[in-house]
């Protein structure tokens, strides 16, 4: 035990020692860099915080994939991003930088201006982006007119080239088509050319392909990633599908009850997991349990808001969770290049073993 | 094997025309949606026969008509032996009726939020004017839910407790298939890991068969003993689980497998399928999924493929061969 603990501060002392920089391995000039994000959200029983203290980078033309099972807070991360918590959620504390500045604490107006010019949304459901009553045409040519100095007949022309370059069949003929005219496939391919139009630097996909068909679904993250990789866009990825993260992502961050759990390449953490919760949701998965009668299952769930255990929040479910676990926060701690794990007693796999 | 559900020539369509006078006065004609149409097939008792298929592909239709929440248009389920819609002897098809329950996607909609547990899970037997005396308790448990839960209201649960009450439910009239409609797709991966263990567990335990539909191609591969694939209505393919992942020879199986994200396939670049699921009111002409398929020849165009044997499977494709 003794030489556990010791491992314990050594490991912490690196963790904290690394943290200032680049704290997941991300390059120097990250376009989005989350440091010690923290959401609170006031109530009568007292203060909820979806948001926990999550830093990650995210660099031009790298997909960030975000993981975790649902009310981790995923969305609330990258809704504090762009500006549009609900109150009465607030960022309570930490930063969130967009090509170096600091943009948590802009005021509303401005926050607008830099959301659709510098940072593009995509949600699940592509009707809450779109305006029933205007013809898409009509909604991309306003949207490039609000951000870029272009003349109307100039958006016209750039809207079409959007609807095309997003792979709209037609799209010339579907100009003054309604929202409502299209499949649900269609019309998250305007959302995604809305999203893009202004040309930003940034991209948050909050389970973009959720709602769809698989094959729709192959289609919109070959878009997605054809995009990012083109334009050198940034992108956050939000999606509990591990599929889509395994194909999609350079980089996955998991998230366990509002702070970050895991973040590294993708590959390294899916199948060399060192989270136990990682670990965890991996072993769920069908593929995991391949030959298997029974799937391997981690006992218990998430505590809800405001019942968070002491420590590590993981550890009334943690198969590897020692007294230490229930009396400090683990840090981000160096598992190998650009791999962070916020763990006390990070799991020693061979790679490959978690994922066969 | 015996079958304990036979499908037969199972075709359910839907009016969807606009109110008569509106069709008078655009002078539209009426409209009618094929959801389903003549399926074939068994169930046999004891295993797990998984329908998938895309959105609208007729999956929930198919398991309403079996557990008689909607009349069939035309065709035939019988469950052990008893032709639901003909057979005269009226206690005999309630007594077959209480051997079938349904399960459905969402947990948050199915329980009725002003009810306690005990009366939801007790509710299939209170309905029959049965014995509920500490029912509800045992099934809690055996579930994996605790007796002292019974005295509780649904919000007071998850996600995944509330699949569990549901699933306690379903077992209260000691049934013998269960059809289970996206049983686990609101859920997460490690809440779905607990739940497909639950419904293992009860099936060796209590003899169960499940009609299981789902989307997920992974959720199937581990469940399902038999597969068969929708598409627009029909039947496009038939095998046992293990000759379908290991040969899909309908074009459209092929298309979904490899279209499907795996966990395993780091930065693969899928060559996305071609289109979308057409408009099922004016489905495509000859074989329905000609206007996607990379394989298509004239003939598709004109002639409808029948479902057909070819090796171990059933396949509806001018060129399937074993
Ligand atoms: N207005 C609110 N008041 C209290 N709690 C809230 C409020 N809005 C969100 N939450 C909680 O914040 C937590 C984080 O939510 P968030 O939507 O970020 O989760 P998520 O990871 O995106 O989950 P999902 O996969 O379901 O989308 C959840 O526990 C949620 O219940
Ligand atoms: N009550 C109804 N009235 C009209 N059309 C209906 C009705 N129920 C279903 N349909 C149509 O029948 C077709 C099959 O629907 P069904 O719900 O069976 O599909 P599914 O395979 O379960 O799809 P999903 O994966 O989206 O649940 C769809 O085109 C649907 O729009
Ligand atoms: S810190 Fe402890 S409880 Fe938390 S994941 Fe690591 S070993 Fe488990
Ligand atoms: S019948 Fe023709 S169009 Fe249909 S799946 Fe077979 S090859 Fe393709
Ligand atoms: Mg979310
Ligand atoms: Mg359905």
């Amino acid at each position: 035990m003794a030489d556990r603990v010791q491992g314990i501060s050594s490991r912490l002392r690196e963790g904290t020692a690394h943290k200032p920089a680049a704290p997941d391995g991300g390059t120097d000039k990250p376009v989005l860099s989350l440091r010690d994000l923290v959401v609170e959200i006031p109530t009568r029983y007292g203060v909820l915080r979806p948001v926990d203290g999550v830093s990650y980078d995210i660099s031009a033309g790298e997909i960030l994939g975000v993981v975790g099972e649902s009310g981790a807070g995923k969305s609330m991360a990258g809704n504090a991003v762009i500006g549009l918590l609900d109150p009465p959620a607030r960022i309570a504390s930490g930063q969130v930088r967009l090509n170096g500045e600091s943009i948590e604490s802009l005021p509303r107006s401005e926050m607008r201006r830099l959301r659709g010019k510098q940072i593009g949304m995509v949600f699940q459901d592509p009707l809450t982006s779109l305006n029933p009553l205007l013809p898409i045409g009509e909604q991309l040519a306003e949207t490039i007119q609000e951000h870029l100095p272009v003349t109307r007949r100039e958006a016209r022309a750039r809207a079409l080239a959007g609807l095309e370059e997003v792979g709209i069949p037609g799209a010339a003929d579907r100009l003054d088509s309604y929202p409502h005219e299209f499949s649900g496939g269609m019309r998250q391919r305007v959302v995604i050319a809305l999203a893009l139009c202004a040309e930003p630097c940034m991209l948050i996909a909050d389970e973009p392909t959720t709602a769809l068909d698989v094959s729709v679904q192959a289609q919109i993250i070959a878009l997605l990633k054809r995009l990012c990789r083109e334009r050198g866009m940034a992108v956050m990825l939000v999606t509990h599908d591990m599929g889509v993260i395994a194909e999609a992502a350079d980089r996955v961050a998991v998230m366990y009850a509002g702070r970050l759990a895991e973040i590294g390449p993708v590959a390294d953490v899916l199948t060399a997991p060192r989270h136990p919760y990682t670990y965890g949701l991996m072993g769920s998965t069908p593929l995991a349990a391949r030959g298997q009668r029974r799937l391997n299952q981690i006992p218990g769930a998430m505590p809800r808001l405001g019942h968070m255990p002491e420590g590590c929040a993981f550890h009334p479910r943690c198969p590897k969770a020692a007294p230490a676990c229930s009396q400090s926060v683990p840090q981000p701690v160096v598992m190998g290049d650009g791999h962070l794990a916020a763990c006390h007693f990070p799991m020693t796999v061979e790679p490959q073993e978690a994922a066969q | 094997m015996t079958a304990l559900v036979r499908i037969r020539h199972l075709t359910r369509v839907f009016d969807v025309s606009k109110p008569w006078l509106n069709r008078v006065i655009e002078r539209l004609p009426k409209a009618l949606l094929t959801a389903v149409s003549d399926v074939t097939f068994d169930i046999p008792e004891r295993q797990v026969y998984a329908l998938v298929g895309e959105s609208g592909s007729g999956k929930s239709t198919i398991g309403k008509m079996v557990v008689g929440l909607l009349p069939p248009s035309d065709g035939d389920v019988e469950i052990e032996g008893v032709n639901l819609a003909s057979e005269a002897d009226k206690a005999r098809v309630a007594e077959t009726r209480s051997h079938i329950q349904m399960i459905f996607q969402d947990p948050y909609a199915s329980l009725n939020p002003r009810w306690r547990v005990r009366d939801i899970v007790a509710e299939p037997v209170a309905a029959q004017g049965g014995e509920t005396n500490g029912l509800a308790e045992r099934l809690l448990e055996q579930v994996g839910l605790s007796a002292a839960d019974a005295g509780k209201y649904p919000h007071e649960f998850s996600g995944g407790q509330r699949q569990r009450i549901c699933i306690a439910r379903a077992l209260a009239s000691e049934p013998r298939l269960i059809v289970c409609d996206e049983p686990t797709s609101a859920l997460d991966v490690s809440v779905q890991a607990q739940v497909l263990n639950l419904m293992s567990d009860l099936q060796e335990k209590l003899g169960l068969t499940y009609l299981f539909i789902t989307h997920d191609l992974a959720v199937v591969q581990h469940m399902a003993d038999r597969i068969g694939v929708l598409y627009l209505g029909r039947l496009v393919e038939e095998a046992a689980a293990e000759e379908l992942f290991a040969r899909p020879r309908h074009p459209y199986t092929q298309m979904l497998f490899d279209a499907a994200p795996r966990m395993d396939a780091f930065g693969r670049e899928v060559d996305p399928p071609k289109g979308e699921i057409p408009d099922p009111i004016n489905p495509p002409t000859g074989c329905a999924f000609h206007p996607r398929c990379p394989i298509a020849v004239d003939r598709c165009l004109e002639e409808r493929p029948e479902l057909r044997a070819v090796g171990p499977a059933r396949v509806a494709c001018h060129l399937a061969d074993a």
